[in-house]
């Protein structure tokens, strides 16, 4: 299979020189195969958010190798990057411009699919492709797409901002915590929402949680993180074998201290 | 009022409501306070005075609005591509126009073309008096339209997206900086040819005319949205238009009613600062009232 995402030996120092001296990804290389979904966890600051933040190019790495399906982005910017990677992040109201309708909001969306800058209003076919689209949600946004999208719930606006991150099929999604700001209820229909598109598009997909049966339960790998580093990578046989009781075990002994996260602690 | 009196408020209200139009696009759409508007006014005046001269009315609003494009392309790189703050970037253009608009003129700081062929002398008068003012309603009405069918296509989205969610738009492949610009080189386009049509119809290129200019287009905006809300584009549009028509007709009222022309700008001052900060006010009002009638009890 081929390689859809390959980090190499990317590091990222932040304020280097100064007292507030940061170093955020030590030598970290990963990769990851077409279709795979990883979840990602760790204690605050050990650089999962830092790690998307690479990819998706917020900034540029000091030094290594970003790569996305053979192309090489390391110095490409977030918004040339934007066009193969879809992001969410905890915040539900990041994703969406809240002044502007439903239908505006996927039409900017799927602008990464259709070029040309001289069309006027929504097609009949686009505005068609969005309703179907809205109605996977199941939240009954098909119905209100004239309506701004400042006037929807947390939960309704992070679904849409999946949906909008999904609409022109990514080659990678990555997921920050998208359902950590949601009420559990709420969180759990994103979530269930997020697998389906995530299955039935072949998406390949990177999710940071603090839920570790999350964790364990999504995707077909796990990867923990410490201080910048990579501690634990595991799939297959192994990851099946593993419980929330031993990941935390483990998570003691690789990273050689206490639990100090209660978010860790009661996600159990 | 007299009749005429009323009518030139009208004309000079629509030639404003440009102003007002391209504060929409700056102000309300990409959420920047542009003072390039005060500068780029006098440099669409000195532009359209230099063709006039010249023996080109009709060409002179293209060279104005041309003009305008160039002044809100410098206040953009300052601001995209330099890093200097929005506000700041707009006062550093607006003050070196203040020496390039005396060069356009060729080292002078105004230019009569009373003796030339004007955009409103060389149309027949097809309706006697209101000639002047059916000319210039049309003018303003195409730029109104191209302006709400601009803000359809799937650049003015984005142009919207960049003011209301600066992240979503680059998230969605669009760069952000790219969008400020085209908007801040629309919003001056359109000052401009305001500042074009102000010059052609007072028949003089003035290097001063651009002055305050930000602050009477912002009263109008505003006065508009209190009259007309702010719910769509179009809504936005219309409303910028006859909030400065209004404007117009409150001052020609203050100048009836023997307020000395040195006072406007004081009277537009007070305009601005009431109309922005009404919520606020509104809302230490309620709170007083609420929290007197919790004694009560």
């Amino acid at each position: 299979m081929s390689k859809m995402l390959v980090l190499d030996q990317v590091c990222k120092t932040f304020n280097p020189g100064s007292v507030n001296e940061k170093v955020v990804l030590t030598d970290l290389s990963l990769e990851l195969e077409k279709g795979d979904f990883v979840t990602i966890i760790g204690g605050n600051g050990t650089g999962k958010s830092t790690l998307f933040n690479a990819v998706s190019g917020n900034f540029y790495v000091d030094s290594g190798r970003v790569e996305l399906d053979g192309q090489d982005i390391t110095f490409l910017k977030d918004y040339q990057r934007a066009n193969q990677i879809g992001r969410l992040f905890q915040d539900p109201l990041k994703g969406t411009a809240p002044n502007m309708t439903i239908e505006e909001n996927l039409s900017l969306a799927y602008m990464r699919n259709t070029k040309g800058a001289l069309r006027f209003g929504i097609s009949a076919k686009e505005r068609e492709l969005f309703r179907q689209r809205l109605a996977m949600l199941d939240l009954g946004l098909e119905d209100r797409m004239k309506s701004k999208v400042g006037l929807l719930s947390g939960g309704q606006r992070q679904a849409l901002t999946l949906l909008m991150a999904t609409l022109v099929t990514p080659k990678l999604l990555l997921l920050d915590e998208h359902t950590a700001a949601l009420d559990p209820a709420t969180a759990e229909k994103v979530l269930n929402i997020t697998k389906k598109i995530v299955e039935e598009n072949g998406l390949t997909c990177m999710m940071i949680t603090h839920n570790i049966g999350d964790a364990l339960s999504l995707g077909n790998r796990t990867i923990m993180m410490d201080s910048g580093k990579i501690i634990l990578d595991i799939s297959g046989e192994e990851r099946s074998q593993m419980t929330v009781p031993k990941l935390l075990e483990m998570f003691h002994q690789k990273s050689n201290k206490a639990l100090d996260n209660d978010r860790i602690l009661l996600a159990k | 009022m007299t009749m005429i009196a009323l009518r030139g408020a009208i004309e000079i209200g629509l030639i404003y409501g440009l102003v007002a139009l391209a504060l929409y696009i700056s102000y309300r759409t990409l959420d920047i306070a542009d003072l390039t508007v005060d500068g780029t006014f006098a440099l669409g005046a000195a532009t359209t005075a230099v063709c006039t001269v010249a023996g080109h009315p009709v060409l002179g609003l293209f060279a104005a609005m041309g003009a305008g494009v160039l002044a809100g392309f410098v206040t953009a790189i300052l601001q995209t591509k330099l890093k200097v703050q929005s506000i700041l970037a707009g006062i550093i253009t607006m003050t070196a126009l203040y020496s390039i608009n005396i060069i356009v003129m060729g080292n002078r700081s105004n230019l009569p073309m009373a003796k030339n062929d004007t955009l409103f002398t060389l149309i027949p008068e097809f309706a006697g008096d209101y000639t002047r003012l059916i000319v210039i309603a049309a003018v303003i009405a195409l730029v109104c339209v191209i302006t709400v069918l601009f803000f359809r296509t799937p650049l003015g989205l984005s142009v919207r997206a960049t003011g209301d969610n600066r992240d979503m738009v680059s998230a969605s492949s669009i760069n952000p900086a790219f969008t400020t610009t085209v908007g801040l080189c629309a919003a001056n386009a359109v000052v401009g040819l305001a500042g074009a049509l102000f010059a052609q119809y007072q028949k003089v290129g003035d290097s001063t005319s651009g002055t305050g200019t930000v602050v009477i287009g912002l009263a109008s905006l505003i006065i508009g949205e209190v009259l007309l809300g702010r719910r769509s584009v179009v809504r936005g549009v219309i409303g910028a238009i006859v909030g400065a028509i209004i404007y117009r007709i409150i001052i020609a009222a203050a100048l009836s009613a023997s307020i000395s022309a040195s006072n406007l700008k004081l009277v537009s001052a007070i305009i601005v600062a009431v109309a922005i900060s009404y919520p606020a006010i509104k809302e230490q009002l309620d709170l007083h009232k609420m929290r007197k009638a919790a004694k009560v009890k």
